[in-house]
C-alpha cells in the first residue's frame, strides 16, 4: 500500500522538520531588537521622517549639536565643539571637533556640514520644513550656509529667532551631517545621493548601516571610529516583528534581547517572568480628542468645555492602557523644559451636563469620531463613547487605517478626531505652532497644525506664539510657553488627554539601553549584554 | 503542418486570453486603489509635509494626471518590464517582489507538499471508511483545520513548539546568527543555505520554516482531504468498482489503482487552487511568524495606497493563478486518458 507508506513518510518528515531544535538565544555580541519597522520609507536623513527611521538615523549620524538623552534640558556639543551667536542673533558660527571621522575614514570637514544642510533644503523632502522655517530656501542656501574656515561654518538666518529655537531645530534629524564625498560619489541624476542614502549610510555616528530589508530587518554594524567612542556591541539587529504576541514569545525565549511593541496584556504577562525586566520611558507623543469647528453644531465653546469633563482620564490610563500612557492635558509634554504639568479636568458628568444646559445646547448632539482601528485608539474611543453618552452626546466611532484617518483629517472632513501628535524637534515652538497658531483658516491655506485641521482661528494666541518664537531670554521664553499652554488648555476645542509611555521589555543582561522621549533619542551605543 | 498551424493559433488565443485576464485584473485593482479613501501622497511624504513638498510628491507619483493616463502609463511600463516604484519602500516594485516572493514560494511549496502527501491518502481512507470512526476523526480534523483561525493556531503552535518545547525555530526565516551571512542565490533560504554548504544555517532555516509550513500544510490538508473524500465516495459507488470487488480485486487495488486515478483530475484542480491560495500569501501566517512574504507586502501597500506595489503584487498573483491553471490543464490528459482530445 504505497500511498499509505508515503503518508507515513510524510508524517515522519513533518515530525523531523519540527524536531530540528535550535537553541533560542541571540548571539553574544549582537543586540536583537524585536520591533515593528514597517514604517520606514527612507534612511536618508534628508528624507527620513518616520519613527523607526528617526531612531536609525540618530544612531548612524552625528549632528552639530545634540541632546543628552538623559538630560534634555540642555543642548550639548555634537560634531561642533563650540558655537557663538552674533549680537543680532542671526549668525551662528560652529567650530568643528578636531579629528572626527566618518565611517568611511574621511575626515569631517566644514564642507560636509555645508553640503548636508544645503541638501536638506534643496531636496525639500518631508523633514525639510524643520530647516526651511529659518527662511532657508533652495535659492538662498549658498549665501546662508557657508564654510568660514578650515574648522568653522557659519549659518545665517534671514529672520531673527530665539537662538535656543535655532539650536533645537539643528539638533533634529535633518541636522545630521553626511559624508559629502560618499554621497556625491553615489549620486544619480542630481539627487545629491538621495536614492543611495535611502538604503546606505555615510555618517560618523556609532553605527553604520549594513543592510535594510523592508519588512524584514535593519542591521547596524559598529563604527569603531565613532566620534564618541566605539559602541560595545558589534551589531544591532532591528528585527521586524509586527505581532506583539510574537515579540513576547521571542523575548521569553531569548531570541530577542529587547521587545519594543508589547501591548498592555503582553507587558502584564512578561513583567514577572524571570530573566526579563520591563522599563517605562515617558514619550513626547500626546493624544487628544478634537472637534472640527467647520461644523456649525460644534462651534459652541460650551460643547468644547463640556467634553473635557466627559473623558475618564484616570480610568482609561490605569485600567485600559495599564501604564502605556499617563494623563497629560497641556500641549507640551512632561519632562521637557517649559512643560506645564497641570491636569485640571476629571470625569464629571454632572458638571458637563450643567455646562451644556446653561449654554442651551440642544439635546441629541451626535458626533462622528474618526480613529485608527487599533489599540490604544479603539480602547480610548469606546470609553469616550460611553462617558459622552452619559451626558446625552452620542458618539459614533468611525475606525479606519492610519492613512485613511489622516487623509480625512487633512481634508478637514471629520467631526471629531482621536489622534496623537509628536513634536518634530524638541523646542516648545514645535507644539505651540501646532496647538496655538492659526492666522488663516482658509481651505486654500492648508497647514498640518491641529489648529487649522480643526478650524480653530486664533489671531491673538498666534501673535503670542510668534512673540515666544523670537524671545531671546530663555527663561522668559519658557514662561511665555507656559502661559500659552494654560490658555490653550482652557480655550481649545480639543481635550488633550494622554502622554505616551514606552513600555519596553528587556532581557536582564541588557544594560545601558537608553530610550529618550523621542525616537531620535533611542541610543544603542552604550548597550552591553553581560 | 495543419496541426502545427492549429497549435499556433491555439497558443496565440491562449496568450491573448492571458493578456486580457491580466490587464482586466490590473484595471480592477487600479480603480479600487483610486476610489479608496486614502491619499497615497500622505502615505509617501508623511502627515506634516509642507504644501510644496506635497505637490512635488504628487507630481512625482504621477497623480496630477487623469486616471486613464495614469493607468495607460502603468500598463506601458509593465509592457517594458517596469513595475514602477513603491512609494512605501522607496524601491522598484520588481526588486521588492523579487525579495518577498521567494519567501512565499518556499513556504507555500512546503505547505502544499505536506497538504498533498497527507491530505490525499487521508481523503481516500476516509471515503473507504465512510461514516465509521476513522472517517469521523479525519472529518473532524479537517473541519478543525478549516474553521480554526490561523492566527490563533499559529500563536499556539509558537507557544508550544517554540517557546515551551524549543523544538522549532522562532519567527523569521533564520536565526540572527546566520542572517545575511549566507549569500543570496535564489532567495529560497533552504536552497541558499544548502548551496552555500552551511549546514548549521540550513538546520536553522529548516527549523524556522517547519512550523509555519506545517500549519499551512494542515490547512491545505483539511481542504484537500475533504474534497478527495467527496470525489472518492462518488467514485466508489460506481458499478465498475463493484465489478472489480466481485472479480476479487483487493481493497487496496480498488482504492488506489481503480478509483483514485479516476478522481485525479478534480483532485489536481483542488490542489492547484489550494497552492494558488498559498502563493497569494497568507497575511495572518506571515504576521504571526514574521515571515516577509507577498501577502504582507500587498496588504501593507494597500493600507498605504501604494498602488504600484499593490498592482505589482496582484500581477504576480494573477500570473500564478493562470500558470497553475495551465499546468493543471496539461496534467489532465496525462492523468486521465479520457480527457485527451482526439
Amino acid at each position: 500500500m504505497k500511498p499509505m507508506r508515503l503518508m507515513l513518510a510524510a508524517s515522519a518528515l513533518a515530525l523531523t522538520m519540527s524536531a530540528v531544535s535550535v537553541e533560542a538565544k541571540s548571539p553574544p555580541n549582537v543586540l536583537v531588537v524585536a520591533k515593528n519597522i514597517d514604517d520606514i520609507v527612507s534612511l536618508d536623513p534628508g528624507q527620513a521622517y518616520e519613527f523607526t527611521s528617526g531612531e536609525i538615523v540618530a544612531n548612524i549620524y552625528d549632528r552639530l549639536v545634540e541632546y543628552d538623552p538623559l538630560n534634555i534640558d540642555k543642548i550639548a556639543p555634537g560634531l561642533a565643539e563650540s558655537w557663538t551667536v552674533s549680537e543680532d542673533g542671526r549668525t551662528f558660527t560652529f567650530k568643528l571637533r578636531q579629528g572626527a571621522k566618518f565611517a568611511s575614514g574621511n575626515p569631517v570637514r566644514p564642507e560636509d556640514v555645508v553640503f548636508s544642510l544645503r541638501r536638506v533644503v534643496t531636496l525639500n523632502k518631508a523633514p525639510a520644513f524643520i530647516l526651511t522655517q529659518f527662511g532657508w530656501k533652495p535659492d538662498n542656501v549658498e549665501q546662508m550656509i557657508k564654510k568660514a574656515s578650515d574648522t568653522e561654518v557659519t549659518l545665517t538666518i534671514p529672520e531673527t529667532f530665539a537662538p535656543s529655537f535655532v539650536l533645537n531645530a539643528l539638533a533634529a534629524r535633518p541636522g545630521s551631517i553626511v559624508d559629502e564625498k560618499e554621497a556625491t560619489k553615489n549620486a544619480k541624476d542630481n539627487d545629491l545621493g538621495n536614492a543611495w542614502l535611502s538604503r546606505n549610510s555615510a555618517g560618523s555616528g556609532p553605527f553604520k548601516l549594513r543592510v535594510w530589508r523592508p519588512g524584514e530587518a535593519v542591521v547596524l554594524d559598529a563604527n569603531k571610529d565613532a566620534v564618541k567612542g566605539a559602541p560595545k556591541m558589534n551589531q544591532v539587529v532591528l528585527s521586524h516583528v509586527a505581532e506583539p504576541s510574537t515579540q513576547r514569545l521571542m523575548i521569553e525565549s531569548g531570541d530577542a534581547d529587547i521587545a519594543r511593541n508589547l501591548g498592555p496584556d503582553q507587558i502584564a504577562a512578561v513583567k514577572d517572568k524571570p530573566g526579563i525586566k520591563v522599563e517605562t520611558y515617558p514619550q513626547a507623543a500626546l493624544h487628544f480628542f478634537s472637534l472640527n469647528l467647520k461644523h456649525d453644531k460644534l462651534k459652541n465653546p460650551a460643547i468644547w468645555e463640556a467634553t473635557k469633563y466627559l473623558i475618564d482620564y484616570d480610568g482609561i490610563a490605569n485600567t485600559l492602557l495599564k501604564g502605556q500612557m499617563k494623563v497629560h492635558q497641556t500641549f507640551w509634554p512632561e519632562g521637557f523644559p517649559g512643560a506645564v504639568n497641570e491636569n485640571p479636568y476629571k470625569l464629571d458628568v454632572a458638571k458637563a451636563k450643567d455646562i451644556l444646559a446653561k449654554a442651551n445646547v440642544p439635546s441629541g448632539l451626535t458626533i462622528d469620531v474618526d480613529m485608527i482601528s487599533s489599540p490604544p485608539f479603539t480602547d480610548i474611543g469606546q470609553s469616550i463613547q460611553a462617558t459622552m453618552g452619559q451626558a446625552g452626546i452620542k458618539v459614533n466611532l468611525i475606525p479606519g487605517t492610519s492613512a485613511q484617518v489622516i487623509t480625512k483629517y487633512r481634508a478637514r472632513q471629520h467631526e471629531g478626531m482621536l489622534l496623537y501628535w509628536a513634536p518634530d524637534f524638541m523646542d516648545p515652538h514645535s507644539n505651540a505652532k501646532a496647538f496655538a497658531y492659526n492666522v488663516d483658516n482658509a481651505d486654500t491655506a492648508p497647514q498640518s497644525t491641529t489648529t487649522w485641521r480643526n478650524s480653530w482661528l486664533i489671531p491673538e494666541l498666534s501673535a503670542r506664539t510668534k512673540a515666544a518664537l523670537v524671545e531671546r531670554d530663555p527663561t522668559k521664553r519658557l514662561d511665555m510657553y507656559r502661559d500659552l499652554q494654560r490658555e490653550v488648555l482652557k480655550q481649545s476645542p480639543w481635550s488633550m488627554t494622554f502622554q505616551a509611555q514606552a513600555q519596553v521589555a528587556l532581557r536582564d543582561e541588557v544594560k545601558g539601553f537608553i530610550h529618550g522621549p523621542t525616537n531620535d533619542l533611542v541610543v544603542y551605543r552604550n548597550v552591553t549584554k553581560n | 503542418m495543419r496541426g502545427l498551424v492549429l497549435g499556433g493559433v491555439m497558443a496565440a488565443r491562449g496568450f491573448a486570453a492571458l493578456l486580457i485576464t491580466l490587464v482586466g485584473l490590473l484595471l480592477v485593482t487600479f480603480v479600487v486603489g483610486r476610489v479608496m479613501p486614502i491619499d497615497p501622497v500622505v502615505a509617501a511624504v508623511g502627515d506634516k509635509a509642507s504644501a510644496e513638498t506635497y505637490a512635488k510628491a504628487r507630481e512625482a507619483l504621477g497623480l496630477d494626471q487623469p486616471v486613464w493616463i495614469q493607468f495607460g502609463r502603468y500598463i506601458g511600463g509593465v509592457a517594458r518590464g517596469d513595475l514602477g516604484q513603491s512609494s512605501l519602500s522607496n524601491r522598484p516594485v520588481s526588486e521588492d517582489i523579487a525579495r518577498v516572493f521567494p519567501a512565499t514560494v518556499e513556504l507555500s511549496t512546503l505547505g502544499i507538499l505536506v497538504g498533498i502527501i497527507l491530505g490525499v491518502p487521508l481523503g481516500v481512507f476516509a471515503a473507504h471508511r465512510r461514516n465509521r470512526w476513522p472517517d469521523q476523526i479525519i472529518r473532524s480534523v479537517s473541519l478543525l483545520g478549516y474553521s480554526t483561525p490561523v492566527f490563533w493556531l499559529g500563536l499556539i503552535g509558537l507557544l508550544i513548539f517554540y517557546a515551551q518545547l524549543g523544538w522549532s525555530g522562532g519567527p523569521g526565516r533564520i536565526d540572527t546568527a546566520y542572517r545575511y551571512s549566507v549569500e543570496e542565490w535564489s532567495g529560497l533560504m533552504l536552497v541558499d543555505t544548502l548551496y552555500s554548504g552551511d549546514w548549521d544555517a540550513f538546520r536553522s532555516a529548516l527549523s524556522h520554516i517547519a512550523l509555519p509550513a506545517l500549519l499551512l500544510g494542515y490547512f491545505s490538508l483539511a481542504y484537500i482531504a475533504r474534497m478527495t473524500r467527496g470525489f472518492m465516495i462518488e467514485e466508489l459507488s460506481k458499478e465498475y468498482v463493484t465489478t472489480a470487488r466481485l472479480k476479487g480485486a483487493s481493497e487496496a487495488d480498488v482504492l488506489w489503482r481503480h478509483a483514485l486515478p479516476n478522481v485525479l483530475v478534480p483532485v489536481i484542480t483542488v490542489i492547484a487552487l489550494a497552492y494558488a491560495q498559498l502563493l497569494e500569501g497568507t497575511v495572518l501566517t506571515e504576521t504571526v511568524f514574521a515571515w516577509p512574504g507577498l501577502g504582507l507586502y500587498i496588504t501593507n501597500s494597500l493600507f498605504s495606497a501604494d498602488m504600484p506595489a499593490v498592482l505589482g503584487g496582484t500581477l504576480v498573483v494573477g500570473v500564478c493563478f493562470v500558470l497553475l491553471n495551465k499546468i493543471s490543464e496539461i496534467l489532465y490528459p496525462i492523468l486521465d486518458p479520457r480527457t485527451r482530445s482526439r
